[in-house]
């Protein structure tokens, strides 16, 4: 059962500890062998930390033995190489950042899975500064795509992708700014939770844009999501854009289905220039839903140009110091928005700031949940540079996030849930969007349409072998 | 979108102020990039706000 535990979902893998089927040491090695065997191939991995792992797990062991039950007791994990891991250089993807000491302790939200019982394998590989979408990084090689490894995992928190469609790891850890969750659980057909802003702990995350920089877990399922939310909360001081609000109690409302909540499909601006995946998949669960209703979120277009220029703009001042010292060691193509991103007059960047979101809070006066697609296609191959949207060829780096960079800028929480259209060879997934605080909402949708078999989240090879 | 923007007398500009270097074969993508959030900026700046309506830092969902 060793190798065939790794492919459970999270509270499966806790169940079976707590009862002492399986140890977590066993686990642990499972996992170490399993990334040992697939990470030169796949590059989800940058560090390793299997002998923390095998002494997490004897200590959850020792906690199980002694009749305690940790809600993710023995659940493998790795995180985005942007969380600090005590006694390990954070890089968040750069050259640069290496030549820094190792962390002197763990980033808060790997504090608190450690104290859930989960185990950590290692730091994953990420697009450099988390300014990517692709999954790319010029100094660690990409992380690819465990479905077809030609193509890319989706960034920038890409290696967190690839290590859990490839049943390395039963979830992960990455940060969403403008959609690095939401995209990599497209391209690798995962569930992916972005919550809320300033829901959970960012202390010891290296930033990217902090005004948008949001943290949250990738795993395989609705349930999984939920539990590793469950833990991941918690008031931090050391975060001073945390809110202070009162903790979800997730898995007590993820079985309670998705009656009663008034859910829409995003029109307008969310229904254009996509591919026909991206909105067959939207179409699908709409109907599993049996939703007809379509809202429009004004101003989508604007919310996006808005989220760009801060992006940019506060990026290339965080990094200001390293353009002037170490241009030459960035990533060129990050180098390149960050140097144009630091010369914006400070006209551009309030006008954004000033730019907000009261439109949208009518819209969730109306409706409860809004179905919008998360990339505008399939997962694309590895290097591709240009994609054609509505007939107009563009740059593909910056577009891939069209739908997800509206929805981020305004904070709101979303559950990706992974599509796999009749005959397609590559996931999809479809954002579930909620207002503000309700995490719970969008767990509940993405929990009912699983059980319904409308979504689900493979590990790479096991559909494929049915198809 | 402004078409008076001069992306290339910016770069060099902002270049001289903020101390950055900026090699000659790196310029074009920087160029190409300011244009892009140009028209970006252009089309946040383009709607009108009320005097009341505050910057959002830190953003209050």
């Amino acid at each position: 059962m060793t190798a065939e535990i790794l492919y459970r979902p999270a509270p499966a893998i806790a169940a079976a500890v707590a009862a002492r089927e399986i140890s977590a040491r066993e686990v642990a090695t499972a996992a170490i062998e399993r990334v040992t065997a697939e990470n030169d191939r796949l590059g989800a991995f940058t560090d390793l930390t299997f002998e923390r792992a095998l002494e997490e797990a004897d200590v959850v062991d020792a906690k199980v033995k002694a009749g305690a039950r940790p809600p993710l007791a023995g659940v493998p994990y790795g995180v985005k190489n942007l969380f600090d891991i005590a006694g390990v250089v954070t890089r968040a993807g750069s050259r640069i950042n290496r030549d820094n000491p190792p962390a002197p302790a763990d980033a808060t939200v790997v504090r608190s899975l450690t104290r859930a019982g989960a185990i950590l394998l290692g730091a994953l590989n990420m697009g450099e500064y988390a300014y990517d979408f692709t999954g790319e990084n010029i100094h660690d090689g990409a992380s690819r795509n465990p479905h077809d490894p030609s193509r890319m995992s989706g960034g920038s928190s890409g290696g967190s992708g690839t290590a859990v469609a490839a049943g390395m790891v039963a979830a992960s850890l990455g940060s969403d700014t403008n959609g690095s969750i939401r995209v990599p659980a497209s391209f690798c057909g995962l569930f992916g939770l972005k919550p809320t802003y300033g829901r959970l702990s960012r202390a010891g995350a290296f930033p990217f844009c902090a005004s948008l920089d949001h943290v949250g877990p990738l795993a395989r399922s609705a349930l999984d999501l939920a539990l590793l939310f469950d833990a991941l909360q918690g008031d931090d001081r050391r975060d001073p854009a945390q809110a202070r609000r009162p903790a979800l109690a997730a898995m007590n409302e993820v079985r309670r289905g998705a009656a009663g909540l008034r859910i829409a499909i995003a029109g307008g601006y969310f229904r254009e220039r996509g591919l026909p995946e991206a909105f067959a998949a939207v179409d699908k669960v709409a109907t599993a839903l049996a939703v007809e209703r379509e809202v429009i979120l004004p101003e989508a277009a604007r919310a996006r140009a808005a989220a760009y220029v801060i992006t940019t703009a506060e990026a290339a001042t965080l990094h200001l110091d390293r353009l002037r010292k170490r241009p030459a060691d960035f990533d060129p193509t990050v180098r390149d928005r960050l140097l144009a991103g630091a010369m914006l007059p400070a006209a551009w960047v309030i006008a954004a700031q000033r730019w907000f979101r009261q439109a949208m809070r009518e819209v969730f006066a109306k409706v409860d949940i809004i179905l919008a697609p998360a990339t505008p296609f399939h997962a694309l191959a590895g290097g591709t540079k240009t994609i054609t949207l509505g007939g107009v060829a563009m740059p593909a780096r910056p577009n891939i996030g069209i739908y997800t960079q509206p929805i981020s800028f305004i904070g709101l929480p979303v559950v990706t849930v992974p599509v796999w259209l009749d005959g397609a060879r590559l996931p999809i997934v479809v954002q579930v969007i909620a207002p503000a605080w309700r995490e719970d909402w969008a767990l509940r949708v993405a929990h009912a349409l699983e059980e319904a078999g409308v979504v689900e989240a493979p590990v790479a090879g096991e559909k494929e072998s049915v198809r | 979108m402004k078409e008076d923007f001069d992306a290339e007398a910016h770069c060099d500009h902002m270049a001289a102020v903020l101390g950055l270097e900026i090699r000659p074969e790196w310029r074009q993508a920087v160029i190409d990039n300011l244009k892009a959030t140009q028209a970006m900026a252009e089309a946040v700046l383009t709607f009108p706000l009320g005097d009341d309506v505050e910057p959002a830092p830190v953003f209050e969902p």
